[in-house]
């Protein structure tokens, strides 16, 4: 963001010569806050006449039906309980997994190591839709039977585990070499060297990323529909073929996930904004 | 000068007891024979030296003369290809083949906690407070009470004069802080020998005094320590005895008036020259 110097330079460079240095710099700050306001105006103006232009479009073309949305609206609204209590069950366990993906990652045991990255491969060279199907039909034949919600999170966490265990991965290799040395130099032993110096910091690089597979995850969490979990994808799908709606019932669903991620990345550039001011970096 | 003392399985020709030690005492840290390959860069070839209770060394030399890593086989922190290390009379033979067992693990950690390292980059943990960097050795690898651990860790701070910064992270202390503060968490797990890698060679100009002045005192109340430095003015304070290191073997060793004020090998004379200026080296 780059924010404008705004007009009367030259007429403030004659008045600084001779203002105390208070008045410049509360001058200055005004001037900034200013233009930042001006930005936030524009973009959000500018928001405004691109999606209400759409709407109005949409509208006046006819061919959305707006009694659609007052009787099916509320039902597809009720999966946005079931599609947060996915994404959230979902990306702690996939933490879980991706811990445990890293810790093996970074094994020098030749099966832990072997093990860890076959997971990683796996899932990451097939598609998170077969993984999803799998666990609701294959798994069966073998005896094992998964409630639908338990097997919708367990593949979706099993998927996005291995993405973050490279994460993982990346985030304690990225910790400079002296903290291990450190850490050995007083004596600390390997298991401990990791738990209470590596992954600490760690795990603080990899936050944000983590932030970043949540708003992913809330929108693949639609793909669990396929095993009639009754999100807000599988709602609307259901909503829009029972009144042949199809249109208006899956808008409503994009509008959902939107408005969701864009609530969830407020939160998360809060986050690494806090995360930022409390830097205790070395 | 004192007599050398001859150790039973090895005689040292640098070996030299400063005027502290008592004749016939038992060396702190002793290496033997030490080398170290780095792939085929050959860069110890063949080190022997021994510290005495008390004493303070340094070595000098030219970056990449060795220096560092024959501090930093010292504690295992590079495994040496061949030799012994003794420390407080443990002794570890390096065997880079032989798989790290328990038990060889166990040896490197015993000698570590014996022979704490300052290091350059200081390497304080920047997600603890200045307090919990001093009692996480204690307590994790000594097994100290709590309250203790902190009583000995507030001792050491208030040593190197930082006691006001117990509860801040070490993001927000100066280097020189920084460096003292990495100083008390050594101190804290009393250590048989300190072992300092340039521990002023990372801080802005103004405060390598501050440093500077903490391990003179430590150097003065007794203190066993082994330092690496490019600091002259302190080897030449501090240092009972100087080892001047060359392209991985000791080129001189002496007390200070005699390799920095009498440098007999050219070699010396000519780092010397290098490092404080043909003036003040006399020919």
């Amino acid at each position: 963001m780059s924010y404008a110097g705004g007009g009367g330079a030259a007429q403030a460079d004659e008045g600084f010569r001779l203002a105390h240095p208070d008045v410049i710099v509360a001058r200055i700050a005004a001037s900034r806050a200013r233009a930042r306001l001006r930005f936030r105006m524009i973009f959000v103006l500018t928001w405004i006449v691109l999606v209400g232009g759409l709407a109005a479009a949409l509208a006046e073309s006819g061919k959305v039906d707006p009694s659609f949305i007052a009787k099916w609206g509320p039902f597809i609204l009720q999966g946005i309980p079931v599609t947060l209590f996915v994404s959230v069950c979902s990306i702690v366990l996939a933490v879980v997994f991706a811990l445990f993906g890293a810790l093996g990652r970074l094994s020098r045991n030749p099966p832990v190591y072997a093990i860890a990255t076959l997971y990683v491969s796996l899932v990451r060279g097939t598609p998170l839709i077969v993984q999803i199907i799998f666990v609701y039909l294959a798994l069966p034949q073998f005896g094992i039977v998964l409630d639908a919600l338990t097997g919708g999170i367990l593949a979706l966490s099993f998927n996005y585990g291995a993405y973050l265990t490279e994460i993982f991965r990346a985030g304690v290799e990225a910790i400079p070499r002296g903290q291990r040395e450190a850490a050995q130099a007083l004596g600390m032993t390997e298991r401990s060297i990791m738990r209470r110096v590596i992954l600490p910091q760690a795990i603080r690089i990899v936050i944000p990323a983590i932030g970043n597979d949540f708003i992913s995850m809330t929108k693949d969490s639609a793909l669990v529909s396929l095993v009639t979990i009754q999100e807000v994808f599988w709602r609307a799908q259901n909503a829009g073929t029972q009144s042949f709606r199809t249109f208006e019932a899956l808008m409503i669903a994009a509008m959902v996930y939107w408005v969701m991620t864009i609530v969830f990345s407020l939160g998360q550039e809060r986050l690494e904004r806090r995360m930022a001011e409390g830097d205790v970096r070395l | 000068m004192d007599p050398v003392p001859v150790s039973a399985d090895h005689h040292d020709p640098f070996a030299r007891p400063g005027s502290l030690t008592p004749p016939g005492a038992d060396p702190v840290v002793r290496a033997i024979d030490l080398q170290k390959f780095y792939g085929s860069n050959h860069v110890l070839k063949g080190v022997t030296i021994e510290v005495y209770p008390r004493e303070t060394i340094c070595l000098i030399g030219k970056s990449g003369s060795g220096k560092s890593t024959l501090l930093r086989c010292v504690n295992f922190l590079e495994e040496p290809t061949v030799g012994f290390i003794e420390v407080d009379g443990l002794r570890v033979a390096s065997d880079p083949l032989r798989p790290r067992n328990r038990q060889h693990q166990e040896q490197i950690r015993q000698i570590r906690l014996r022979a704490q390292m300052v290091f350059q980059e200081f390497n304080l943990f920047p997600h603890m407070k200045v307090i919990d960097n001093l009692i996480e050795g204690p307590i994790r690898v000594k097994g100290m009470p709590r309250d203790q651990a902190i009583a000995t860790a507030e001792r050491y701070l208030a040593k190197v004069g930082l006691s006001e910064k117990r509860d801040e992270y070490p993001g927000r202390l100066s280097g020189g802080q920084k460096q003292r503060v990495a100083i008390a968490r050594a101190l804290t797990m009393e250590p048989r020998v300190l072992l300092f890698d340039e521990p002023t060679s990372a801080l802005d100009p103004t405060l390598v005094g501050e440093v500077i002045n903490v391990m003179e005192e430590l150097a003065h109340e007794g203190a066993t320590m082994i330092v690496v430095t490019h600091e002259m003015a302190f080897a030449r304070e501090a240092a009972d005895r100087i080892y001047f290191i060359e392209d991985g073997v000791f080129v001189e060793v002496g007390p200070p008036e005699e390799v920095l004020g009498h440098p007999k090998d050219p070699r010396t004379h000519d780092f010397l020259a290098r490092t404080l200026g043909e003036a003040h080296v006399p020919a």
